[in-house]
């Protein structure tokens, strides 16, 4: 029987000829991301080795990856602390892929690990952030797990006793409308899948909007996919895929390129046309509750943050910026931006884009989590309500159970920055595609 | 098992922000963890700190609880308290989490009950004593299943790796 993506990529790095769907495997990991809670995993690996004989030493350093953007710089002396028992286990270990906070090389860890070539076709990628699935954008089989389960991988290099997930293929032909992009694709998917119709399920996306979809857009979709419960989004590598990985990671040696089989079998498969979508607007308090935006259209809006590992990259920040150029952030709402990389925030420094958001009034924060999470900056009062770009609007998200959360795309953020409410960027005929 | 008297009775999709606000994220030891269970249900949270729920206390839970963030905290705050969380789902990294680091859990597809409810659980089934019902309990996923014989993941991997050879 045929096999899908995720089953011959999971077989593979078994050392197995077929995964059916079901089947125990325990693939070997060939990279392991954690960011600051990388200090809880550190506390659980020295909890295995307690008592033995062995050194405690991470199977492979080349293959474990380190970032700080949950909250950086420290806000408090406890995360200072937890960054500095990190920064010393690095060294000790002798882990490479350590992005510090820096102007140069910090950043979103779902953005580092594409933009620095660490993630490549045919990998599994484990990572101690739900939001993992952002590298099956570019071929991997990349999940989220807890830290306990991490300090496993950091012993063994292997991650125990998974399932070969059954799989929803979703199929998206069509060009997108002006105004239209993959967060509205994604958030309309959610909507139809609800946050757990895709649980312990891997979403594959194909067609033609896919193929013709930087993988930027790919990162957005992929990330997005746990808000439907998946284990893992992925997008089979192709063309882009090799394109991004030469030319904007400078990745140089062989890659891994494969597809599904001709026969796999899907457990549903999903067809979405682009051609018909509008923007799409996820009203509070969960992912799934998903609406065009006509019926969200209005609602005021006291802070706007643009950014994070859903919609931080360049292109998105362009698209913004062409939105708020010469125009102005209206009074009584606040627009913060969180660019994903000091990588791109440099970019969007020499193409002017945050030149322009600055200009209207924009408040441009330092690349990391920021208020996406609510442990940082850009907390909201009671009350209050948020339109972002990020990916969760849980009740107590941004920091106040009393406040609202909205999710949409950069245009639809940006446009909404000037008016102050919830505004379909169609309605401001500036070209804002 | 004893009887188990439900405490909080929630509905879907309960994510971990709303079991571990990630406001607290940066305390992460098991030992520190279980202050901030559930911390903006006030009501609930000053019980817990209170001491005032017996350890073996049921959560009662619709589909997919624990859905969202990947942090342990969400399921080490609830082991802290010695809850028993009955849900009709789990989200699936709670569930592993939870699996891995052994909070006493039990996915019951049908579950019906409210607060104050007494629950008979054992691994097949949950009775509930109030209303006299009974529903069938779903077995954990198998590939797990070496992990919960050998006392949780810590262990588990202990024993492989000294199985290693060095």
């Amino acid at each position: 029987m045929g096999m899908t993506y995720s089953q011959k990529l999971l077989a593979k790095a078994s050392g197995r000829p077929q995964a059916a769907v079901g089947d125990v495997l325990e693939p070997q990991v060939h990279l392991a991301m954690s960011h600051e809670n990388g200090a809880l995993v550190i506390n659980q690996f020295l909890e295995i080795y307690q008592g033995t004989s062995r050194e405690a030493k991470v199977w492979n350093p080349d293959r474990i990856a380190l970032i700080f953007d949950h909250r950086v710089p420290a806000e408090s002396s406890k995360t200072a602390g937890n960054q500095k028992k990190i920064r010393e286990f690095v060294a000790k270990q002798g882990i490479r892929k350590f992005h510090d906070i820096r102007g140069d090389v910090g950043g979103v860890c779902h953005q580092i690990l594409p933009e620095y070539g660490y993630v490549r076709p045919g990998m599994v990628v484990v990572g101690t952030d739900s939001h993992t699935n952002t590298h099956g954008a570019l071929g991997a089989f990349a999940f989220g797990i807890g830290a306990t389960e991490m300090a496993s991988v950091w012993t063994l290099g292997r991650i125990l006793n998974v399932e070969a997930p059954g799989t929803i293929k979703v199929v998206v032909n069509g060009a997108f409308p002006e105004c239209v992009h993959p967060k509205d694709l994604v958030l309309h998917l959610i909507g139809r899948l609800s946050a757990e119709g895709a649980n312990f399920k891997a979403i594959e996306f194909h067609g033609e909007t896919i193929r013709n979809m930087p993988t930027s857009g790919r990162l957005t979709i992929c990330n997005m996919s746990t808000e439907a419960g998946a284990t893992a989004g992925i997008v089979p590598p192709d063309r882009e895929t090799q394109r991004y990985l030469r030319e904007e990671a400078g990745v140089e040696d062989a890659l891994d390129i494969f597809g599904p089989d001709p026969d796999a079998v899907y457990d549903q498969t999903l067809e979405i046309d682009a051609a018909k979508l509008e923007p799409q607007i996820a009203c509070p308090h969960t992912v799934d509750n998903v609406k065009p935006i006509g019926q969200a259209a209005g609602k005021k809006i006291q802070q706007i943050v643009l950014g994070s590992c859903t919609n931080g990259r360049l292109d998105d920040l362009e698209i913004a910026a062409k939105i708020l150029k010469g125009r102005r952030v209206a009074d009584g709402t606040r627009l913060l931006v969180f660019p994903a990389s000091w990588r791109i925030y440099h970019g969007a420094m020499l193409s002017g884009a945050l030149r322009a958001l600055v200009e209207a009034g924009a408040v441009v924060c330092n690349p990391g989590c920021g208020p996406c999470l609510g442990v940082h900056q850009g907390a909201l009062g009671d009350g209050e309500a948020a339109l972002a770009t990020t990916n969760r609007n849980f009740k107590g998200r941004m920091g106040n159970p009393k406040a609202e959360v909205y999710l949409c795309s950069p245009a639809v953020a940006a446009a909404s920055a000037i008016s102050g409410a919830i505004t379909d960027p169609r309605t401001l005929m500036v070209g804002a595609r | 098992m004893a009887n188990r008297k439900v405490v909080l009775k929630l509905g879907d999709d309960v994510s971990t922000d709303i079991i571990y606000p990630g406001r607290f994220m940066a305390t992460v030891l098991p030992a520190e963890t279980p202050q901030f269970a559930f911390a903006d249900n006030a009501e609930f949270n000053g019980k817990l700190k209170a001491k005032a729920v017996p350890a073996g206390s049921v959560i009662a839970a619709g589909d997919n609880f624990g859905c969202g963030s990947s942090r342990e905290q969400a399921a080490s705050c609830l082991k802290g308290h010695e809850l028993v969380i009955v849900a009709r789902h789990f989200g699936r990294i709670f569930l592993q989490n939870a699996i891995n680091i052994g909070l006493n859990m039990v996915i019951c597809p049908e579950i019906e009950a409210e607060e104050g409810d007494e629950l008979e659980i054992s691994a097949e089934k949950v009775v509930n004593q109030t209303s006299g019902k009974s529903f069938k309990a779903a077995p954990l996923p198998k590939a797990r299943q070496a992990i919960i014989d050998a006392g949780g993941l810590i262990p588990y991997t202990r024993e492989l790796l000294m199985s290693q050879k060095t």
